[in-house]
C-alpha cells in the first residue's frame, strides 16, 4: 500500500528525517511511536509532500508520489487526520465534511455523509453548527469525518488522542480499530500514546531523531525491554 | 428632506461602486495576507475596456442600444479578469512565501507599470462617452426639492445589487466558494484535502477583478469622462471601505462601500466638496486607530 524508500527530509538546513524505511500493507495498523520532536508529525506531512522529501522514494500503490504536489496526491486514496485536528473552525460541520469530499469531486456525498453519521451521531445533531464551538473530541471526530469522506483506502492519523479525555480517547480508539476490522480500511497511526496504539496495531515503528530505531509486531514492541523503558513506563 | 434623501441616493449610488472595488481588496487580503495596490487600476482598466467597446460599437454603426451596453460589460469583465490573472502570476506568485514587505512592493510597482500602460497605449487625455441614455425617475416633489434617481444611477443600483447577490451565493453556496473559504482558513489543510490552493488564488483575483470591471462600467455609465489616474483614488477609497468594514470580510467590504460613499455624499451636500476626499481618508485614520479590525472583522484570536 505504502512504501518509504531511504526517505530523508529537512526543515531549511536542520534534517527532520534520516533515511526512514517503512512499509504499510493493505489492512494493516501500521503505528508510529516515538518522543516529541522525533519527526513523526513530520514524516506524516512528508507523505503529503509539504516538506517534499530531500531524497528516497515514496511509493502509493506502487506508484512513485514523491514529486506530486499536495493536492494531487490527495485524491489518490490518501488522508490524513492532521496534528491538532485543523477542522476549518468558521465553518459547519457540514460544510467541513463536504470539503473532505473534494477529492471525489462531488461524487458519493450522500453516501459517505450517511457512512461518517452512522460511526459519530454527534456530527449528525451537530451538522449546522461551527466547528470552532465543538469540544475537542467532536473536533477529532469531524477531522476524522472528513478524512473519511474522500473514500480513503489508506488513513493516516496524527495524534489523535492528543489533549482529549480518556473517555473520549476510548470512543476514538474504538472507532480505529472498527475502521481497519470491519471496513478493512490500511491506517498509519501516530501517536505519544504508545502503548494504547501498540495494543491495537499489527505492526509498529520506533521513531528516534528521525530515524527508525526498532520495529516489529505490536504484541513484540510492547514487550520489548527497551520501548517499555523508554515510551511505557514514564506514560504509565 | 427632500435634499437629504437626493443624497442618500447619491451616496448609495457612489457606495455601490466602491463596494465593488472593495471586495476585490478584501478578497486578496483573506487568501494571500496583503494588499493588492494594483486593484485600482485592474478598475481603470475595466473602463477604459467598456469605453473601448463603446467606441468599437460605434465604429460598427451600433448605437447605444442595451445590447451594446451588455456588450460593454461583458467584454471589460472578459478582458479585465485576464489583466487581474496576469497580475498575480507576474507580480505576486513568484514572492509567495518572501518577506511580506517584497510583494507589496512588487504591487505598487504593478500599479505603476499599469498605469503608464494606459497612458502609453491610450493616451494621456481624458476619454469621455457621451450619456448614454438620459432622464431620470421623479420619486417625490412634495417638498420644494424634488427627489430624482437617474436612470444611470437606477442601473447602477440595480446592477451592483444583481451582481453582489451572484457573488455572494457563489462564497457562501457553491463547492468553489466552499474551497475559497478553505484557502483563507487553512490554506495548508485545503491543499491536504485536495484543494488545488493556487489555482484558488488565481480565481480570487479573476473575480475580484471581475468585481472591479463592473465597477469601473459603472464609473463610464455615471460620469461619462475617465483617464488613466482614475484608478489611485478609487482604489484607494474602496480600500478605505474594505478596512472601514473590516479587511478580509466581504459582507464588510460591501457595508464599507456604502458608508464610504454615504459620507462622500453628505459631507459635499452639507459640508464642502472640496474636502470629501479628506472626509474619507479621516475615516481611515480613525479606524485604523481605534478600531483596526473594522465594523465587522474579527480579531485574529484562532492563530495556532
Amino acid at each position: 500500500m505504502l512504501e518509504l524508500q531511504h526517505v530523508s527530509a529537512h526543515y531549511g538546513p536542520i534534517q527532520a528525517l534520516a533515511e526512514v524505511d517503512l512499509v504499510v500493507r493493505a489492512g494493516e495498523i501500521v503505528t508510529l511511536i516515538g518522543a516529541n520532536g522525533a519527526g513523526k508529525s513530520t514524516l506524516m506531512t512528508t507523505l503529503f509532500g509539504t516538506p517534499r522529501a530531500s531524497s528516497g522514494r515514496i511509493l502509493l500503490e506502487g506508484e512513485d508520489i514523491t514529486a506530486l504536489p499536495p493536492h494531487r496526491i490527495a485524491r489518490r486514496g490518501m488522508a490524513l487526520v492532521p496534528e491538532g485536528r485543523r477542522v476549518f473552525a468558521k465553518m459547519s460541520v457540514y460544510e467541513n465534511l463536504l470539503l473532505g469530499a473534494t477529492p471525489l469531486d462531488g461524487a458519493h456525498v450522500e453516501e459517505n455523509l450517511r457512512r461518517v453519521f452512522s460511526l459519530f451521531p454527534v456530527l449528525e445533531t451537530r451538522r449546522a453548527q461551527r466547528a470552532g464551538t465543538l469540544s475537542g473530541g467532536e473536533q477529532q471526530m469531524l477531522a476524522i469525518g472528513r478524512a473519511l469522506m474522500s473514500e480513503p483506502r489508506l488513513l493516516l492519523l496524527d495524534e489523535p488522542s492528543l489533549g482529549l479525555a480518556p473517555l473520549v480517547i476510548r470512543t476514538i480508539f474504538r472507532t480505529i480499530v472498527a475502521l481497519n476490522r470491519e471496513h478493512g480500511l490500511t491506517i498509519l497511526l501516530v501517536e505519544q500514546n504508545a502503548r494504547q496504539a501498540l495494543k491495537i496495531a499489527h505492526r509498529g515503528y520506533v521513531l528516534q531523531n528521525g530515524r527508525i530505531v526498532l520495529e516489529g509486531s505490536g504484541a513484540a514492541l510492547l514487550a520489548d525491554p527497551q520501548v517499555r523503558a523508554a515510551y511505557l513506563d514514564a506514560a504509565s | 428632506m427632500g435634499y437629504a434623501l437626493q443624497q442618500l441616493i447619491n451616496g448609495l449610488t457612489l457606495g455601490a461602486t466602491y463596494g465593488l472595488i472593495a471586495i476585490g481588496y478584501t478578497m486578496v487580503y483573506g487568501i494571500i495576507g496583503m494588499i493588492n495596490f494594483a486593484h485600482g487600476e485592474i478598475y481603470m482598466i475595466g473602463a477604459f475596456l467598456s469605453v473601448l467597446t463603446y467606441v468599437l460599437c460605434t465604429a460598427l454603426g451600433l448605437g447605444p442600444t442595451p445590447l451594446v451596453l451588455l456588450a460593454m460589460l461583458f467584454v471589460s469583465i472578459a478582458f479585465t479578469a485576464l489583466y487581474g490573472w496576469a497580475v498575480e502570476r507576474i507580480a505576486y506568485r513568484p514572492l509567495r512565501g518572501a518577506p511580506r514587505l517584497a510583494p507589496l512592493i512588487s504591487a505598487i510597482g504593478m500599479s505603476i507599470f499599469l498605469q503608464n500602460y494606459v497612458q502609453l497605449t491610450q493616451g494621456a487625455r481624458i476619454k469621455s462617452v457621451p450619456p448614454l441614455w438620459q432622464g431620470s425617475l421623479s420619486l417625490w416633489s412634495a417638498d420644494d426639492f424634488p427627489v430624482t434617481i437617474g436612470w444611470t444611477q437606477l442601473t447602477v443600483v440595480v446592477v451592483t445589487l444583481i451582481v453582489m447577490t451572484g457573488f455572494a451565493w457563489m462564497i457562501t453556496r457553491t463547492a468553489f466558494g466552499r474551497q475559497q473559504r478553505a484557502c483563507e482558513q487553512d490554506p495548508k489543510m485545503a491543499a491536504l484535502l485536495g484543494i488545488d490552493v493556487d489555482r484558488t488564488i488565481s480565481l480570487t483575483f479573476i473575480i475580484g477583478a471581475a468585481l472591479a470591471a463592473v465597477a469601473g462600467m459603472m464609473a463610464v455609465l455615471q460620469y461619462g469622462v475617465i483617464d488613466f489616474t482614475i484608478g489611485f483614488i478609487a482604489g484607494i477609497k474602496a480600500f478605505t471601505a474594505a478596512v472601514l468594514g473590516g479587511i478580509g470580510s466581504i459582507p464588510g467590504a460591501m457595508l464599507g462601500g456604502l458608508l464610504i460613499g454615504l459620507v462622500e455624499a453628505f459631507w459635499s451636500a452639507y459640508l464642502s466638496p472640496e474636502y470629501k476626499d479628506v472626509a474619507t481618508f479621516s475615516i481611515l485614520v480613525l479606524v485604523l486607530l481605534f478600531r483596526p479590525t473594522g465594523l465587522l472583522g474579527k480579531p485574529d484570536v484562532e492563530k495556532v
